[in-house]
Parts: C-alpha cells; structure tokens; sequence
C-alpha cells in the first residue's frame, strides 16, 4: 500500500498527530519500564529460600525480667519441644529467613586483603540444618562436639582468646563460588574480623539470608554456636504442613509451662513470614499493573476519539474515493495504516525515552539495566492496542457509501 | 456573555457525552494519581520539627580501624558508647541527648491486663527541652538522676490511657524488667514525623511508650534494638556494649547560631585528632555534623517506592494531559467549518477563544474537581495498605492548595492549547473548501 497520501494528509494535521505520537511515545516509555520493574518485583518475591517453607513454625520469646541461665533454659525448651508430636527438629537460631533482624560478616578468602571480599549473613544455632531443611551438597554438617555456648564465644573474644572459638564454618554454594571459583571449597580457610581463621567443612545448597538481599541473596555462613534467646533467637520447629496449627499451640503452651515469666514476642508460620515480608513487594507490583493498564485503556479510547474524529471529517473524501473505485477493504487498510505508522513513530520515539527513564531508574534507585526483550514487550502492546483500538472507527469508515461523494455538508 | 459561552459549551460538550466523560476522566485520574502520591511524598519528607529543625544537629564520628578505609569515606550512622558519652558530659552545644531504641517487657499492676513489651527510649536529660517535648503531667528527669542510674519514667499518654485511664499518675509506680521506676511525667500529644531521633526502631507513626535514662537501661542490661555495628574481633556481646569496638548510641546536639555550629565542628575535629594521637582511633579525622533535615535526607528516610510511585503517577498525568489536548484540538478542529462560518459573519477571534476555551476549561474544572475526589479515595486506599507510613497518608492545607493549583494549571494547559491552535484557522479557506 502506498503511504505517501496517508502522510500528506497526516502533514495536515501536524500538531494532532504529533501529540498522539507523544502520547504514544509516553505510554510506551512508562510500560516498558514499568513491565521491567513488575519483573524485578516478581523476581524478587520468587526468591528460592532453600529451607523447607512449608513446615516449619517458629517463636519468638523474651524474658521478663532477670535471666536465670538462659542457656541451660534454653537447652530444656529444646528437650521439651522435640517431645511434642509430631515434632522432626528443633533448633534455637539467631535469625531466620524473611525475619526483621539479621547478624552479617565480613568474610574474605584471604588474611592479607583488608577489603572484605562478601558481605554474608552468620547462622548460628544447633541440628540448624535439619531443622530447616537446609541440603548439604558437599563435606559433613557440624558434629556435636563441635558446637560451643554463644556466652563462651562472647568471654573469649572479649580476653582476646581465639582457642574457645569454634574453628568450623558451612557455607553455602554461592559463597563457595564466589571465593573459589572453580575450585574444592571443602578445607579452605575463610577469614573473619581482623583474621579469624575459620575452615570450610561443607557446603550447603541454597539458604537465603534474613533480608538486604541486594548484598547477595545466598550469601550465608553457618557456624557451631548455639545461642539463647537474651540474643534475640528464635525457635523453630519443624513438623508435616498439616500439623502446623497443633504444634505451635502445644509449643506455646509447653515454653510458657517451663518457664511463665516469658513474653511471646512473635509466633507462626515461616510461609506467613514470608507473605509478610514481600507485602510491599506486592503491593508496588500491584501499583504498577494498574497504572499500566490505565495508560494502556487511556491511550487505546484517545485513538479511538481521534481517530472517529478523523473519519467523521473525511466522511466526504472517503466517499470520494468509494466512487472513484476504492474497494471497502483500501480504505479500512487504510486507517489501519495511518494508525501503525503514528504509533510506529510513537513507539521509536518511546524507546528512546525507555532507555532514558532506565537510565534514571540505574541512578537513583541501584536497578539493573534493563534487559533488551522488555523494549519488543512494550512494542508489541502497543502495537496491539493501536490496531484494536483503530478497528471500530476504520470499519465505520469503511463503511461510508460512495453516494457521500454526491452530498454536500 | 459569560452565561452564553457556558451555554454553547455544555450545549456542545452535550452532543458527544461519551468523549466528554473520557477527556473528564483522564484528567481526573490523572489528577487523582498525582495528588495521592504527592501527598503521601509531602507527608513523609515533612520536618518532624517545625521551627526548631533548624538548629538541631547530629554529629558523627568516625573510630572504624583502617580497614576497608578510603578517603572520603562516609563515617558510621551511630557513636560509640565512649564517644557518645564524652560528647554528652562535655556540653559544647546549648542542649545535647544521647539515645538508642528498645524493648522492654512492662508488667501492669492491673491484674486485667496482661504483661508486655514496652517500645522504649533510653535517652538523657536534655531530650525533652531540646526536642520541645510537650509534657501533659509532670516533666523529664534531671541530670542527677541521669547520673544516678535513677529508676524514673516518662511515659506517652497513650500509655497513661491505658494503665491509668489518662488520670495523673505521676508518682506511680511502673514495673518495668521486673525494677520498679517511679513515673515522673506524662506527655502530652508529641508524634513527631519521620521518626527523626531514633529511625531503626520504624521511621514513621512509631511513637515509644515509655522513656527512660540511657544509664539506667545499662544498669539494668535492658535490650538495646535497632542498630549494633561492629569492627575488629570484638563481637556484639549485649551485655559489654559499653567497651565493645560497636557503635549503638545516636545523639543529637542543639546548636543556636552557624557560629557555634563552626565551633562544634572544629571541637569534634579536635576530639578525633586527640583521640588518634592517643591511638584509639586510627583513621584520619573524618567527621559530619549535619542538620537535621540534611541528615533526613541522607539516610533517606522517605521510601524509594514513594518517590518512583509520584514520578510514575505524573508521567501518567502526562499520558492523561496530552490524550485530552488531542482530543479536545481534533473535536474543534472538526468544527473548522461551523468556527469559519462564525468568524465570517464578524466574530472576533478572541470571542472564538474565548468560546472555544470555555469549553475545554469546563473540561479541566470537571476533571480537576473529580481528580480531587479521586485523591481523597486515593489516600483512603493508601490507609488501607500495610506500610507503616500508610496511616500518615492524609492531605493538608498546603497539599489542598496545591491540589487546586495543579488542577487548575492542567486545565489551562489541556484548555489554551487547542483553543489557540482552532481559532487561528482562516475562515476564507475553511469556506472554500466546503
């Protein structure tokens, strides 16, 4: 099809047309990064834990008042827990996945460098593994006499003793490849604070650390320490999903049994944590998928305005052109025509305005570059749209009869 | 004259209801998005103390060991416990407070109401005067009682409603951590936003219940929240936070003139030089004293998803604006005709404008009017959402005015522009082709 009289007639109405490019152009520019942020968000709530979600329970406690010894108190809850039915594994943890709070390190896989090399969450507790469902793809999980009180560790530390410090650390994957790519992790040293030598005995598959994320998702280490909850632990329980509700009852019931001058801090289950952690996440994702399709329906009924205007006006040219021998189909194609060719000129131009926006976006608030696939995303809905929303009035045009060309206004 | 004009416009605003409806919605929606996050935006980058904000500073140190050191290196958020309480004993500034956040476990006399855990602030002296803390009974405590480790208590008067249904109960007894603290005031309505002081605990709508001596919750190794940052093989050990190579503490300073703002800089300065000649700190001196809002600003205390919702909702508003202009400038130049004929048989051009932006102003008062409602239920869903800040979101005076302006401007702009593109047409043209 010939496109030079749609564009003399469109250099008719310059500045009409130029603003539903514009508009165009916008709309295409916001999606595209729009859609790309809406990934970014799924991305983000999509992330593997590698603990066992689905079965674990957990709660939070705090004493009242002065602590009694809090970790023998804290080895007989353990005791008390794992007799409850149903109960596979207990652990008392420092932190857990998707929880407010989180302990992280420096590690580095060399004494000299004084950069440290990651930024790692530190796990600490006993049966940790098993509890949460952590895998072990390499070496051996920590043996029970290798673990050591967290009061013990603090004593030493604080005389500048480093014997009492336990000597052993696992590591997950991404810690592994990210200090020895390539090579055996197991019996490699890692080094913490101002050179602590720590040795790596295993390797655990994926386990996410608390939160900050960005600082590298599976960056976490695990070391022999058990602790009590005056450091804020948490307990966690592991049983079968449906046994969730009863085991946390009868938990609560038995730690308040053992000792009654304990608050409960928090409780429940880590797929609930979970949810609770992304909230925002979804939210914003929700946000997004609603100011997308509001610029989508906007832009789609501003085509269809303008372009029922247009063949409103050129009512007697089309009949014209009917009478001259156009076909029905010549001149739906048209409309159909003039309209990819704005919303192609729209969509060049929105690209270039992507790009900018992203270009804004990796500024000033850290995102990544925006993968090249999204740019075809926002074209293609664009496109789409353009053509849906231009159909009626075409088809209306259309259907103009030839007999139009004999009338006057 | 004007009654006319409004006549043709709603006369021909009447003859395509379905494309008035659409250019009206447009803008009020895209009215409607702006005005609810610009809101929220100016709700929560508001200065918590208006009128004091001015002269009050947070200082910095910088005692890290060299590593990961560069120069111009951003020193740590919080101080030392050392630091923190040289600072506070040396009074170089008008009023000073050093402060950290808390739990602590509060068991009510009142059998009726079970024990729990209390939000705290462990702070000093200084911090009601300095932060023109309203009291509703009572008042703070004194820098005897600071050094005292005094069992006292201020507590909110949310707190007092609930132990005390709001009677004055100063002198009463609080059972906190199991030590009894005797209560020595009760604020009065004090909700200040960002949460500025003390921002780990929550930096929006998250008021304390109680506030007690920073000696004191040392003595009693109450729970310190928020932020422990450690160098060096130290550890965090809770209980031996006072020695340990970790930063905890927050403080602030009240600084009346730029004169002694000067001069408390070169004091911290000289302070960082002494304290690396006596080899406790190792890095060369490097130290911020920022005003408060500077410091709001650099801690970035409004959410980055409320900044990128705004610019989101105005390039929707955008979107909206040009669809609407389009619109409007395609409906009137359809009337070329019927416009031409009217300049012909003598119409000035100005009355043509004059008509024409009639039409599309009632366009963008009808669209402003409605974005304006659009807001209102905007912020009511943006109450409903889980934030911590959500709760905050309602519009003000200014944001009112602002709404106004908005409205307004977007309807000039959706109205003057095709108003003076349709009546610059030539009528002697127009008629000739028809």
């Amino acid at each position: 099809m010939d496109i030079r009289p749609i564009l003399s007639t469109l250099r008719r109405h310059k500045f009409t047309a130029s603003l539903l490019i514009m508009q165009i152009a916008l709309t295409c520019a916001i999606i595209c990064n729009a859609i790309f942020l809406i990934g970014q968000r799924i991305e983000r709530m999509d992330i593997a834990s590698g603990i066992a979600e689905h079965e674990l329970v957990y709660v939070n406690l705090a004493y009242i008042g002065s602590r009694p010894d809090a970790m023998a108190r804290a080895a007989a809850d353990i005791a008390a827990l794992k007799e409850i039915a149903g109960v596979k594994s207990v652990t008392l943890t420092n932190q857990i996945p998707f929880g407010g709070s989180s302990s992280n390190m420096g590690i580095r896989a060399d004494l000299m460098p004084q950069k440290d090399t990651i930024n790692a969450a530190q796990y600490l507790g006993e049966d940790l593994l098993s509890t949460l469902g952590v895998q072990l793809v390499a070496g051996r999980d920590f043996r029970p006499e290798e673990y050591r009180d967290i009061t013990d560790v603090f004593a030493a530390l604080g005389k500048g003793d480093l014997n009492a410090v336990p000597k052993q650390a696992l590591v997950t994957r991404a810690v592994a490849e990210r200090l020895w790519p390539g090579q055996n992790p197991l019996g490699k040293q890692i080094y913490v604070g101002q050179g602590i030598p720590l040795t790596v005995i295993g390797v655990t598959a994926q386990l996410v650390r608390p939160n900050q994320f960005g600082e590298g998702a599976q960056y976490s280490v695990i070391n022999p320490i058990r602790v009590s909850i005056t450091q804020g632990a948490v307990y966690v329980i592991r049983c079968a999903p449906q046994d969730r509700e009863q085991v946390l009852k009868t938990a609560l019931a038995k730690l308040k049994g053992l000792d009654p001058n304990r608050l409960v801090l928090d409780k429940g289950t880590v797929d609930h944590l979970r949810r609770d952690y992304f909230q925002d996440d979804r939210a914003m994702a929700g946000i997004l998928v609603g100011v997308c399709l509001a610029l989508l329906i906007v832009t789609a009924l501003g085509i269809v305005g303008l372009a029922s205007f247009w063949v409103a006006q050129r009512n007697r040219s089309i009949g014209v052109r009917r009478a001259l021998g156009a076909t029905r189909n010549n001149i739906l194609h048209y409309f159909q025509t003039e309209n990819f060719l704005l919303t192609t000129i729209g969509i060049a131009l929105g690209m270039v305005m992507a790009y900018g926006i992203n270009l804004f976006l990796i500024v000033h608030y850290e995102l990544p570059r925006m993968p090249a696939f999204y740019f075809p995303v926002g074209a293609g809905l664009l496109w789409l749209i353009g053509q849906a929303a231009v159909l009626g009035p075409a088809l209306r045009a259309a259907a103009v009869p030839p007999v139009v060309a004999t009338r006057s206004v | 004259m004007l009654t006319y004009y409004f006549d043709l416009a709603l006369r021909s605003l009447k003859r395509n209801r379905a494309l008035t409806a659409l250019m009206v919605l447009a803008i009020a929606l895209g009215i409607g998005a702006s005005m609810t996050t610009l809101t929220v935006l100016h709700v929560l980058s508001g200065d918590p103390l208006p009128g004091r904000s001015g002269s009050i500073y947070y200082p910095q140190l910088d005692p890290l060991d060299m590593k990961d050191y560069t120069p111009g290196i951003e020193p740590p958020e919080q101080l030392t416990w050392t630091d923190g309480m040289y600072l506070l004993h040396s009074k170089r500034a008008t009023r000073q407070a050093l402060m950290t956040g808390g739990m602590v476990p509060l068991q009510p006399t009142q059998s009726s109401i079970d024990p729990f855990q209390a939000v705290a602030l462990y702070t000093s002296t200084d911090f009601f005067p300095m932060f023109g803390v309203p009291f509703q009974y009572g008042t703070g405590w004194s820098e005897a009682e600071d050094n005292g480790k005094a069992r006292v208590v201020v507590i909110t008067s949310a707190l007092n409603d609930k132990l005390f249904g709001g009677k004055n109960s100063v002198g009463q007894i609080l059972r906190l951590q199991e030590s009894a603290f005797r209560i020595v005031g009760v604020l009065g309505d004090w909700h200040p936003n960002p949460h500025f002081y003390e921002w780990y605990m929550g930096r929006y709508a998250s008021d304390e219940d109680v506030y007690l001596p920073l000696t004191t919750s040392r003595d009693l190794l109450m729970e310190h929240d928020g932020s422990t940052d450690c160098w060096g093989n130290g550890g965090g050990d809770p209980d031996h936070l006072e020695t340990n190579n970790c930063t905890w503490l927050q403080f602030w300073v009240q600084l009346d003139s730029p004169a002694s703002a000067a001069a408390y800089r070169d004091f911290l300065m000289h302070y960082s030089q002494d304290q690396r000649t006596a080899g406790r700190f190792m890095r060369p001196p490097n130290i911020r004293l920022r005003t408060m809002m500077q410091w709001l600003d650099y801690i970035k205390v409004v959410p980055s998803d409320t900044v990128l919702q705004t610019w989101l909702a105005l390039g929707f508003l955008a979107v909206c604006l040009i669809n609407t202009v389009g619109l409007m400038l395609a409906k009137f130049m359809r009337r070329s005709g019927e416009l031409s004929v009217r300049r012909a048989l003598g119409a000035s051009q100005r009355a043509v404008f004059g008509q024409l932006l009639m039409e599309s102003g009632v366009i963008g008062i009808a669209g402003g009017l409605s974005g304006w409602m659009l807001a209102l239920l905007g912020l009511w869903l943006v109450r409903q959402q889980p934030a911590n800040y959500a709760k905050l979101a309602h519009m003000d005076v200014t944001m009112l005015l602002m709404t106004f302006a908005l409205a307004v401007s977007a309807s000039l702009l959706a109205g003057l522009l095709p108003a003076w593109r349709a009546c610059r047409i030539t009528p002697a043209l127009q008629l000739k082709g028809n």
